[in-house]
């Protein structure tokens, strides 16, 4: 039986109709997009219709508004950056606690450089209050930046509706929707949506390279200065093969939204129910109403969700855990203590993340195999007894930390 | 996802005397802030000897928590308690045949579970006597209250000292803004700023300047130079007039040598192309650097100069 892939927000397979369009690009396609001569030309028209194609997946007025860059960080970077360097006088942002690293280590940094930050806090269902956000909103912002979709728990943030708010402020607003574009239908062009950036490799195109989608007139300040590539935009001879391969993922997204959001989301709402049903002492995490149709996060009580991955990785599933051992970090996942989930869950935390890759009977392998590696865990756990958890757990076990 | 050792790997996905031990006479309750792991060992002791009977563990924690828990309890089966407490957190490791730097932690817990329980035997209270950070160094496994702690007990003031004391920031580098960002902190504290030397990095050793050698007077000189340059401008004519172009030597002056290109050669985009694969013939040839340049390029005389 071949391994089954569950962590598709991680990073996806390239699809092999992508590879398909991109392999011209490394051998008798080789020329400089910027050249005159013919090897050039032709070349320059690929890129173009990769422009054409991505617009397209992401509802753009015009193709000038995406700039391709490096990755879905580079993009976050450059968005952020810009805002600050185009407005000297403007010395404040505004995010949420759970964005991913390439935001929230960022405004750290610039908190150090003498910028005011302010972390909207979610709830335990991983929402925004955005009362909060609204009393926020002044001429001191620089820039709004709030991510479309949560990597780890898939809720879905209103930005289209905060944007509105922050732009009748006179406020940039951009959207970190690495997660959400290909997912769900996002059409731009009828949003106040400033910036948004994506990243390839999330859509079944390849690792290292992403776009930065620019909304006409929105004053900008590049972080790469050089050549003339993207109009002045982004420096640096463009990566062909890759951007060629983004443009053709981005049309296969668009004709499998509907898919993404049927067949994908009814394989994701069996596994959720069948390993909630299979297992006691388990629950999803997030806003499970509203949140992406691929991913569901299921936080494991008790127990330790590298152990968990461990164990499923050697029946061949692949996943991804909040825990903080995964990552190395002090705290388990920013993103789970932010809802309020206790330590013993939010360390159990295992995301699921499918795509139309997955089959029913994988999902069905998976609830098969569950229950079993989480009962042998817990039969090690100082918190869990005979058939359940002990009485007060975190009392009856309370150890020394150090 | 880390690299773990072979040991490691059997040790998690078969642990050794998981589950408490029934008749435990000692127990120990310990949890590792840094990973959110806890872990609760439980022994039989001989009341007599001492010894330890049985040992058996319940852990809450990734892989490696749970295989040092198991190596723990194989380790200090049959030891006596004295024994047992000599087992260092370095002697689990080992026993594993390693463990990866961010994991280190577990093995401290499986030693303080160990004191934790023989206390608790002992009728003594146990208190934990060190806490623990985020990580900064990966090469050596240092944390940042380790670093913290130890730039307050010595007054440090640099990166460089920082690492002669902690060994943190010693191997390959990357750890050094995070060590600026505790001395910054810390520093602050006691009203001081931090500052950095201007590029930064321990001062490497000046190497010693081994006097140059004169280079050999050579006979020829320069017009051996231009023997040679005459000569690669020949091999390359032949390619150029087949585009219906030339090339012609106008000039040398140290490091630049110009050229006269004619033709089909001459202002299009490739020639900058020729130009820079003549240097590039010329620089292979003459074993130095030099500098093509079209004889357009040429310094003009200063009238009346
Ligand atoms: C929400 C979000 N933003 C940004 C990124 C970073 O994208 P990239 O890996 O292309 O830099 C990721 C990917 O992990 C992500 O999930």
């Amino acid at each position: 039986m071949s391994d089954i892939y569950m962590d598709n927000n991680a990073t996806t397979m390239v699809d092999p109709a992508v590879v398909e369009e991109m392999m011209p690009f490394f051998s008798e396609q080789f020329g400089n997009p910027s050249s005159l001569h013919s090897f050039g030309n032709k070349v320059g028209m690929a890129l173009k219709k990769a422009r054409k194609q991505v617009q397209r997946l992401i509802g753009a007025e015009f193709d000038s508004e995406i700039i391709f860059t490096s990755c879905g960080s580079e993009s976050d970077s450059t968005a952020i950056l810009s805002a600050l360097r185009a407005q000297p006088e403007r010395r404040e942002i505004i995010t949420t606690v759970v964005e991913h690293p390439a935001v929230l280590n960022l405004c750290e940094y610039l908190e150090t450089e003498g910028y005011t930050v302010h972390y909207l806090k979610v709830d335990n269902k991983g929402r925004l209050d955005l009362d909060e956000y609204k009393k926020l909103l002044s001429d001191k912002v620089a820039v709004v930046s709030i991510m479309w979709a949560n990597n780890e728990s898939g809720t879905i943030f209103p930005v289209e509706e905060m944007a509105e708010l922050a732009h009748n402020k006179g406020i940039m607003f951009h959207t970190d929707a690495v997660q959400a574009v290909g997912k769900i239908p996002i059409d731009l062009e009828n949003s106040y949506i400033h910036m948004l950036s994506m990243s390839g490799h999330k859509l079944h195109a390849p690792k290292g390279v992403g776009v930065l989608y620019l909304k006409r007139g929105t004053r900008f300040r590049p972080l790469l200065r050089g050549g003339h590539q993207e109009r002045g935009r982004r420096a640096g001879t463009e990566n062909v093969a890759s951007i060629v391969g983004l443009g053709k993922a981005c049309e296969m997204a668009g004709s499998h939204i509907e898919f993404e959001n049927t067949h994908v989301k009814a394989m994701r709402d069996r596994l959720q129910e069948g390993i909630l049903a299979a297992v006691p002492n388990c629950f999803a995490t997030g806003d499970v109403e509203n949140r992406l149709p691929n991913t569901a996060s299921i936080a494991f009580e008790f127990i330790e969700g590298e152990a968990i991955l461990l164990l499923m990785n050697k029946v061949g599933i692949a996943a991804s855990s909040g825990s903080a051992c995964t990552s190395g970090s002090l705290e388990p996942s920013h993103v789970m203590m932010a809802m309020g989930i206790p330590y013993t869950a939010a360390h159990g935390t295992v995301r699921f993340s499918l795509s139309r890759y997955n089959t029913m009977e994988e999902v069905e392998r998976v609830i098969a195999e569950v229950p079993g590696i989480v009962a042998k865990l817990r039969k090690l756990s100082p918190y869990w007894g005979e058939n359940g958890p002990i009485e007060n757990p975190e009392s009856a076990f309370a150890p020394v930390y150090a | 996802m880390w690299d773990y050792s072979e040991k490691v790997k059997e040790h998690f996905f078969d642990p050794k005397n998981a589950g408490a031990v029934a008749d435990a006479n000692a127990v120990g309750d310990v949890g590792s802030i840094n990973c959110g792991d806890a872990l609760r060992l439980t022994l039989k002791v001989n009341p007599e000897t001492e010894i330890i009977e049985d040992a058996g563990f319940q852990t809450f924690g990734c892989g490696s928590a749970i295989a040092s828990s198991s190596a723990l309890t194989e380790i200090i089966k049959g030891k006596t308690l004295d024994e047992a407490l000599l087992v260092t957190n370095q002697d689990i490791a080992d026993y594993l045949d390693g463990l990866p730097p961010e994991k280190m932690h577990c093995s401290v817990m499986g030693r303080e579970a160990l004191q934790a329980a023989v206390a608790d035997y002992r009728g003594e209270e146990w208190k934990d006597d060190h806490e623990e950070g985020a990580l900064i160094c990966k090469c050596f496994a240092i944390d940042e209250i380790m670093v913290e702690e130890t730039i307050r007990a010595n007054n440090l003031h640099t990166v460089e000292e920082v690492t002669n004391y902690t060994k943190a920031g010693g191997g390959c580098s990357s750890c050094h803004e995070a060590i600026e960002g505790v001395l910054t902190r810390v520093l602050a504290e006691k009203g001081e700023s931090f500052m950095a030397p201007a590029i930064g990095g321990a001062p490497v050793a000046a190497p010693v300047v081994a006097a140059k050698p004169k280079p050999a007077a050579k006979a020829s000189g320069n017009l051996k130079r231009i023997r040679i340059i005459e000569m690669v401008l020949e091999s390359i004519r032949p390619n150029l007039q087949a585009d219906n172009g030339d090339v012609e030597l106008v000039d040398v002056d140290g490091k630049n040598i110009y050229v006269h290109l004619t033709g089909a050669c001459n202002g299009c985009q490739m020639a900058a192309m020729t130009l820079g694969g003549i240097q590039q013939r010329l620089i292979e040839e003459l074993g130095e650097f030099v500098k093509v340049l079209p004889d357009t390029e040429m310094p003009v005389a200063m009238e009346g100069a």
